[in-house]
């Protein structure tokens, strides 16, 4: 269940992001939080390409985050083929752009996890261009610990949120 | 009455979604008896200001009031007291007072008196109050916040915080659903109301010297940026939104410059921006994390954290530039430098083995004190007469507040539903 909540929101993240101006703000004050958001925005992926693109995009949000250690920047090698996919993408569709969005686990202050979270992307940003990306096709945010995909306070948490999340634009 | 200034962040004067429930989870070892007794007050007003007063009284955590069920008597003037009375209930003060209707408002006295000194007119009455007014029903919880300041005050020789006020932000709902909100509540946690509203994450509230303005970040599609709001008004501006980060804004202790870490010119720095012209310093150039700055109370002195050592420790610089020194070595990591009013101490985060916790750093003496039982502890913030630290810890509901004296005495913790987060406690207003 949990699973399949993450797929259908990594699909429309992009959506999300990029329709915030949808609704004027007094109407979103309104909006229940009970992941309404997510059908309220949601009616897409937000690829405009054609077929065999469709299947990529597709493809790039099943697999669409790397994961950390603790108080760490360094890419695991289990993420190596995450980037290698979105590499292979972005550099095949240079006018196609990504943002990569850095996260925290709960640890630590607030503060310096966005500025940890900025470093993970920098370091995801770093990988994508060293396999061709060009610069201009990618951009970082960071959100620290302030968007958990995982609610607990222990390392099956933790281990969830320290990460950064490719978003396709 | 809402106002929309950005597409993303709703302006508004909201209802927050629930009171602050303060309780005081340990007090003093002997808190002083008090006794306020119900003020003689017009029978159509909306509250009972010596409940107000009282109230304050006991949350301090050093007074202990008498429950109203035992009062063997209910004076409203001084005639009126048998002090045999309170003493026989072992009471050491007793306060008494009047509210009458004056125009639109109401105007009060109130006497603070010693109930053992009750022979001797020199020393009996403590302090006494004349003409005290609220203009409209809206400040009559102000007015009551302000006898008990004045109350607190006589005894204890230290300013009172009552009628000051506490921003904080909520999160509410998961993922997507997610809703943040950034409230400011009166400090006994009644009166909350929404200021800022976003579905994005809002960040790092702090005042303006002159408690008139609040800093803090929030995003918009994706991009950080520092708001500043003048809560009284409505008034909004975006005051930085550079590429990369823009967080962790500190007012300076004159109001005209705030401290705030940007990464655009490659990764976080330490930047003092003139609130006026907007003319910026760079204060730190080191290629670790520099941020989460913090001011002295003279202005002289920014504390900031880093990792340029491995860990994040707290360093200093003085705030028109210079030599930068590491401060802090206790345990693995320090964090969220913040400087004691006075100036003579700092509370921090402090890491040990894998307990954060909240520290108060003895600057002259460079020993930690640890205030705080962890694990997950962090934002501290001073009350505005430096008796005490509010922070955040983890609670069963998500994350809540929590109040410390600077002794560790006295606790308490202030709930509601959903993540409560990064405490600010107000200056003294007006």
């Amino acid at each position: 269940m949990i699973q399949n909540k993450l797929i259908a929101a990594a699909a429309i993240v992009g959506v999300v992001l990029l329709s915030g101006c949808h609704g004027n703000a007094t109407k979103n004050s309104a909006a229940p939080s009970d992941g309404a958001g997510i059908n309220t925005y949601g009616s897409g992926n937000g690829s405009a390409g054609n077929g065999s693109d469709a299947a990529t995009s597709a493809q790039l949000a099943a697999q669409h985050s790397v994961y950390f250690d603790f108080d760490s920047a360094e890419i695991k090698p289990d993420g190596q083929a995450t980037i290698t996919l979105w590499a292979k993408y972005l550099s095949t569709h240079p006018t196609s752009h990504a943002r990569l969005e850095g996260n925290t686990d709960e640890r630590g202050t607030r503060e310096y996890n966005i500025a940890l979270g900025e470093r993970r992307g920098n370091t995801v940003a770093q990988a994508l261009e060293s396999q061709g990306v060009s610069a201009q096709q990618l951009s970082v945010v960071s959100y620290g610990e302030e968007r958990p995909v995982a609610l607990g306070h222990d390392e099956a948490s933790w281990s969830q949120n320290r990460r950064v999340d490719l978003v396709q634009q | 009455m809402k106002k929309t200034i950005a597409c993303f962040l709703l302006v508004a004067s909201l209802p927050a979604f629930a009171d602050l429930d303060i309780t005081v989870t340990s007090g003093a070892t002997a808190p002083t008896p008090i006794a306020v007794v119900p003020f003689a007050q017009p029978q159509d007003l909306p509250v009972d200001i010596a409940q107000i007063v009282a109230a304050d009284l006991d949350r301090s955590g050093i007074f202990k009031t008498l429950p109203r069920a035992d009062m063997l008597e209910k004076p409203t003037d001084f005639s009126q007291i048998n002090f045999r009375n309170w003493q026989t209930l072992g009471q050491q003060d007793l306060v008494i007072g009047t509210v009458t209707h004056a125009g639109s408002g109401i105007a009060a006295s109130f006497k603070l008196l010693d109930v053992y000194h009750s022979d001797d007119p020199q020393q009996v009455l403590l302090l006494g109050k004349d003409g005290m007014t609220a203009a409209d029903p809206a400040h009559y919880r102000l007015l009551a916040h302000q006898i008990a300041d004045l109350v607190y005050q006589r005894l204890t020789g230290v300013r009172g915080y009552f009628s000051t006020q506490i921003a904080y932000v909520t999160a509410v709902g998961a993922r997507d659903a997610r809703r943040y909100q950034l409230v400011i509540a009166d400090a006994d946690g009644e009166a909350p109301h929404a200021i800022a509203s976003s579905r994005e994450p809002l960040m790092s509230p702090s005042w303006s010297p002159d408690g008139k303005r609040i800093a803090y970040v929030g995003y918009e599609r994706g991009n950080s940026a520092i708001y500043l709001q003048t809560p009284a008004t409505g008034d909004l501006k975006k005051f930085i939104g550079e590429r990369g980060i823009n967080g962790s804004p500190a007012f300076s202790p004159d109001g005209r410059s705030l401290a705030v870490t940007l990464s655009f010119e490659h990764n976080p720095d330490i930047y003092v921006i003139d609130v006026a012209s907007g003319a910026r310093r760079r204060i730190t150039t080191d290629s670790a994390i520099d941020t989460e700055a913090a001011w002295s109370p003279d202005g002289g002195t920014i504390a900031f954290i880093s990792d340029r050592g491995g860990s994040p420790q707290i360093y200093t610089v003085p705030a028109s530039g210079g030599d930068q020194k590491r401060l802090t070595f206790q345990g693995k990591r320090n964090e969220k430098p913040a400087y004691s009013p006075d100036g003579k101490s700092m509370a921090l985060v402090n890491l040990d083995s894998s307990s954060y916790r909240i520290g108060l750093l003895d600057l002259s003496s460079n020993t930690l004190k640890i205030l705080s039982d962890g694990p997950e502890d962090e934002s501290p913030s001073f009350a505005p007469n430096g008796v005490a630290v509010i922070y955040t810890k983890q609670g069963r509901q998500g994350s809540e507040l929590a109040m410390v004296s600077l002794d560790g005495r006295i606790k308490q913790s202030l709930r509601q539903p959903g993540d409560v987060r990064e405490p600010a406690w107000s200056p003294y207003l007006q």
